[in-house]
């Protein structure tokens, strides 16, 4: 039996499988599902300052190869968020990471300064939902510069939480945008968000399926993008990272880490394996360190020989 | 679930029925092999996609049996024979029983189109049904003339306003089938306190009770995570929409409220008719909220 447990940022994990944001997290009971389903921790869906409608259905088609969604960020806003953070901090099993979005660079501060207050664990900022451009114009992860002011703006008032910056794979050079969110006093990093957006094309209608036309491509399909990004991100920066990108299996959670991830993201595999899939993933993992003697999982992160 | 490619199949409609003013069942000449219980996610290329319960699938029709009481059901009604609709599915569990079974079917509003399904299916199995069957009044009744020609079904009417059957709950004609008779299992589907009703009935006399939940839903495959239910965390519409009463009853939402489509909470108002408008109940058509 191997030791799974990883450290990130000051705070320990039992093991490296976190649920990624966007994915069943909208409520506490949900986040403990997860938790209770094997996941070394659950990540919220994006909190943001004020209720915001997502878009009509459909939000996500699946396909055996990615899953395409366009949900839009919904969300009831902060005084919700902060009654269902309450609720899972009730009987706290695992550590919560928040994520939190926004329309503009100053709802970030204003989410982060009330986050700050409460007992989470990681403020994981997501400038890269590629859904909601309309009112983002480019998602800030995409101009460096921008990424770097609103991980400084958070940073400032996030007090002794860690800052995570959830990285765009959508960018000609991530290290560039990396390296400026560690500029910006980032603690470590989340990636990839999803690809795109794609376009899916009904024949029949000759109309896209999805209602937003366009989505976020996630799942199976991307992962090696996911692990070389990564792996970019990890030998630019140095900084702890949270790998997200196509993870179903063992072996790619494996492959991820050896890229240079220390958390691992699990989404899209929810519905390629079931909502246990972090404890197959983790018993997977260990069966593999066991074949392989390694006995602390943490020793095998950014071991890739280039 | 075998296939992970899952998108909606565009087919036309072949028949539609009206089932009273503001019911209608919409006939597509597929099958997607489908059991009772389940439901699609209905798409109106453009506009929106729904979860609507399966009111047929025979092998050669599927049927889907809508109420008119949003946006997008509204527009749907509108349809005629010829028009196409997006259908994918089937997705959630199913209505469970046993060759030769003595079965209740409770009814609420077109709720009861599901349960015409699983008549349909249990009567391969021999089994004896009872159907109990409750509206508002006599318009608001849905497939009575297709129940009555049903072999080895007894049918049991409960209308509010007494303008035909027994004046009541359809509850209470439960509670008097169920003492006059062995009954195996009861199924609901309908509104969700009349369902709670029949939850509690079901339990006191120590009969397997089989309740179709509907909560707000996105993807109906387990991922957007609307459907989720407190405390448990379990998803509706993949350990759902048919949960055992005994689950139920581990569920402190139950009965009490339902998220809406930001995830607050919306509390039920008033009994035996849940927050939607009066006469709907059908399980996983979520536009209430």
């Amino acid at each position: 039996m191997a030791n799974l447990s990883v450290k990130f940022c000051g705070v320990e994990f039992t093991n490296p499988t976190v649920l990624a944001s966007g994915v069943v997290g909208v409520t506490a009971a949900s986040w403990k599902s997860v938790v209770q389903n094997g996941a070394g921790a659950p990540t919220t869906k994006s909190v943001r300052l004020n209720e915001h409608k997502g878009h009509p259905n459909p939000t996500i088609i699946t396909t055996e190869h990615f899953l395409m969604n366009a949900v839009g960020l919904p969300d009831a806003g902060l005084s919700k968020a902060k009654e269902e953070i309450d609720e899972y901090l009730k009987d706290k099993k695992a550590p919560l990471i928040v994520s939190i979005a926004g329309g503009k660079a100053d709802d970030y501060v204003a989410i982060a300064e009330e986050m700050a207050k409460l007992p989470i664990d990681i403020l994981e900022v997501n400038i890269s939902c590629p859904n909601v451009e309309n009112e983002f114009g480019r998602p800030f992860a995409c101009v460096a510069s921008d990424a770097k002011t609103v991980i400084k703006n958070v940073k400032k008032v996030a007090g002794d939480k860690p800052v995570v910056a959830k990285l765009s794979p959508n960018v000609t050079d991530i290290k560039e945008v990396a390296n400026a969110c560690a500029e910006g006093g980032a603690d470590g990093f989340c990636a990839i968000n999803t690809l795109g957006p794609g376009l899916a094309i009904n024949l029949e209608t000759r109309m896209p399926i999805l209602a937003n036309k366009v989505g976020g491509i996630s799942g199976p399909a991307i992962k090696p993008l996911a692990v070389k990004l990564v792996h970019d991100v990890y030998k630019t920066t140095g900084l702890p990272i949270i790998g997200t990108g196509g993870v179903t299996t063992g072996e790619d959670a494996l492959e991820i880490m050896m890229a240079g991830a220390t958390l691992v993201g699990i989404g899209s595999a929810v519905y390629y394996r079931g909502i246990d899939v972090f404890r197959k993933v983790a018993n997977e993992i260990n069966e593999w360190c066991d074949k392989n003697s390694v006995e602390n999982l943490s020793d095998i992160i950014g071991t890739v020989k280039m | 679930m075998q296939n992970k490619t899952q998108l909606p199949k565009v087919v036309k409609i072949t028949k539609i029925i009206d089932e009273n003013p503001v019911v209608k069942t919409f006939y597509f000449d597929i099958s997607i092999d489908s059991r009772p219980g389940q439901f699609v996610m209905l798409w109106l290329p453009g506009v929106d996609e729904k979860p609507i319960s399966i009111a047929l699938d025979d092998g050669k029709q599927l049927a889907l049996t809508l109420c008119s009481r949003g946006k997008t059901t509204r527009q749907i009604a509108k349809m005629k024979v010829g028009d196409r609709l997006g259908i994918r599915g089937p997705y959630g569990t199913v209505f469970n029983f046993q060759e030769g079974e003595h079965l209740a079917l409770v009814g609420g509003g077109y709720g009861a189109a599901p349960l015409y399904f699983l008549a349909h299916e249990a009567l391969k199995k021999n089994c004896k049904i009872e159907f109990i069957e409750g509206a508002r009044s006599e318009e608001h009744l849905v497939y009575i003339d297709r129940l009555k020609e049903l072999p080895n079904t007894t049918l049991h009417i409960a209308t509010d306003d007494g303008s035909v059957g027994f004046k009541g709950y359809n509850t209470e004609l439960l509670k008097k089938v169920a003492s006059e008779n062995k009954i195996d299992r009861i199924m609901t589907c309908g509104p969700e306190l009349m369902m709670q009703k029949v939850g509690e009935i079901g339990d006191s006399k120590n009969i397997n009770t089989q309740i179709s939940v509907e909560r707000y839903m996105k993807c109906g495959f387990g991922v957007c995570g609307q459907c989720v239910l407190d405390p448990l965390g379990i998803r509706s519409c993949v350990s759902g929409p048919v949960m055992n009463s005994k689950v139920l009853k581990m569920l402190d939402e139950f009965g009490k409220y339902h998220r809406d489509d930001l995830g607050r909470k919306q509390y039920f108002l008033n009994p035996q008719k849940d927050a939607c408008e009066p006469g709907c109940g059908n399980s996983a058509q979520s536009e209430c909220g």
